[in-house]
Parts: structure tokens; sequence; C-alpha cells
């Protein structure tokens, strides 16, 4: 289990709202949020995957000084000693749980647990393993805020969809 | 059936059905890798996702999808109105697709919360492909009443 802070800030919330192609001023008009009854601007329902910006430790954004698995002068800048099977993880399910709209000013604090782990047989992807893990957000009260349960899924071959 | 006005009770069986992205760009999976902070190469590096993990391209974040797909619901029951979201990621989404999200509401319940009544709406949401195959399977539920 562990914990880190995540501050929700207007500007994360307005380039998470772009990217998902939302243009709902309530995403970016704090006057347009207020009118609508929230305290401040509110954040898309899928916002706290942005969480990962305050992860020090998260694997899917290149470091500085580290190697990085993407191209660059090569088509991946890690050396391939055998080790590494040439399956994908991808992500299976995601589910959220409400108990508020997330919204700009909060500082959540994300609080991760483990869950599941099985596998599966696929004739195109070879064993499939699932890893469940679980992100609790509470507030600045301490509040709970919502609660995500990821699967990821790591399987043997590349597959295509 | 177009979408519910939110004065109106909702009924089991409404329907609203929305084009979600039509021939998504690799510009806007880049913009959810920048704001999701998931920068894996499989989604942003066409010569990774090409060369090394064998791929045809780079394909999308699934929650890219699943956000995507969450502007359908909120767009129908209202803002910050979710109460539940949750689903399947069943196949890719690549560069160059239109996704369309089509929504059922499947039950609507009364409940008493904090001394007042309020109804829960509860939805399918399924996101296909120009081909007509399933990307995204998910249910949600909404307090609509809340907004």
């Amino acid at each position: 289990m562990s914990k880190r802070p995540f501050p929700v800030e207007a500007g994360h919330v307005l380039t998470f709202a772009r990217s998902i192609g939302d243009e709902n001023p309530v995403y970016r008009d704090v006057d347009y949020a207020k009118d609508k009854g929230f305290a401040n601007i509110i954040a898309p329902p899928t916002f706290t995957q942005g969480a990962a910006h305050f992860d020090e430790e998260y694997p899917g954004r290149p470091q500085p000084g580290q190697p990085w698995i993407g191209s660059g002068a090569t088509p991946t800048g890690v050396v391939d000693d055998g080790s590494t099977n040439q399956g994908t993880e991808m992500h299976a399910e995601q589910h959220f749980e409400y108990h508020r709209p997330v919204m700009v000013g909060d500082v959540l604090t994300t609080t991760t647990r483990e869950g599941e782990t099985w596998t599966k047989e696929s004739k195109r992807a070879g064993t499939l393993t699932f890893t469940e893990r679980i992100f609790d957000y509470t507030d600045q009260t301490g509040a709970l805020v919502l609660t995500v349960r990821e699967v990821a899924v790591r399987t043997e071959n590349p597959v295509e969809g | 059936m177009g979408s519910a006005s939110t004065n109106s009770s909702w009924s089991v069986g409404a329907t609203k059905s929305d084009v979600l992205v039509k021939e998504l760009t690799r510009a806007q999976i880049v913009m959810y890798a920048g704001a999701s902070g998931d920068y894996i190469p499989l989604h942003t590096d066409e010569v990774y996702a090409k060369e090394v993990a064998g791929y045809p391209s780079v394909f999308a974040h699934g929650m890219l999808t699943m956000g995507l797909a969450g502007v359908l619901l909120t767009d129908w029951f209202g803002d910050g109105t979710l109460r539940t979201f949750g689903g399947r990621f069943r196949n890719q989404v690549w560069p160059g697709d239109t996704l369309t999200g089509h929504a059922e509401i499947v039950a609507v319940t009364s409940v008493e919360e904090n001394g007042a009544t309020i109804e829960i709406v509860e939805a399918t949401l399924d996101v296909v492909n120009q081909d007509g195959a399933v990307v995204f399977q998910a249910t949600a539920s909404a307090a609509p009443a809340l907004s």
C-alpha cells in the first residue's frame, strides 16, 4: 500500500477535458461551474488517471538520465537481453465509484491497494495474466471522493485488435 | 430516441447514441498521453510500436476511449452526476478509427438519501468502431436530479 498527494489544478483539468474532446465549460469556467451549483470547476469522470503525474516512480514516463523503452537513436532505448517477452501489458477493465465530483482545489490522497491476480488461456495471445489494483482517493478533509478498480492484463504474445 | 430533458423523468429503454470521435488522430492520442501522464510508447511512439512491439501502428490508451465514452454520459445525465462508471476494453482503438457510443437506460429506481427521494438511473454503454466491433463495454449509474 502506498500513499501520495494529488493536487487538482485548473490547467490540468482543462488539458484533460480537451484531450477527451469535451468542450463543456464546467471543466474550465469557474463562473459557469458556480452557476451550475458547484463550488469550483469540476473534473471529468475519468480525470483521476492524471494522478500518474504525481507518482514519482511512475514507469510510463521517461525519467531524466534513465534508459527509456521507446525510440530515440534506436527503435528502443532498452537493450533486449532476452529476458523480456514479446507480450504486452494492457488495460482490461476500469471501474469508478464516485461519492462526489473531483474539483479544482482538492488535494486528493491516493491510496493504492493490490487486488487479486488470476490467469486465463487465450488462443490468440497465449496465457493471460490479470492483475487488479484498487485506488482510494480521499480529500483534504479525509472523506472518500472516489474508488477506482483497475484490471491490467499481460499477454504472452502480441495481439492485434 | 434522443436524449431526455433533465426535467422529465427517466425511463427504461431510453437511448442515446453519439459519435465520440471521428477518425481519431495520433495527435489526440498524444494529447491524452500528456494529460493523463501515460507516455507508454505503444501509444506515443510509432517507431517503437511497429518495429519493437510488432503492432501496425500506435494505438489509443483504453482510458482515452473510456474518457470519450464518459462525455456521452455527462452530456446525457448532467455534470457531476455519475455514481458509478465501469467497463471492459474489448478491442484496441487505432488512429483513423471512428467511435460511436450507444447508451440505454436499463433501470430507474427511487432511493432515499439524506432525507430526500432521488432517482438513480442505470445504463449500459457500448462503444463500437466503424466496422461495428465493440471496443468498450460499460455500465454506469447516475443521480441526474442532483445537478
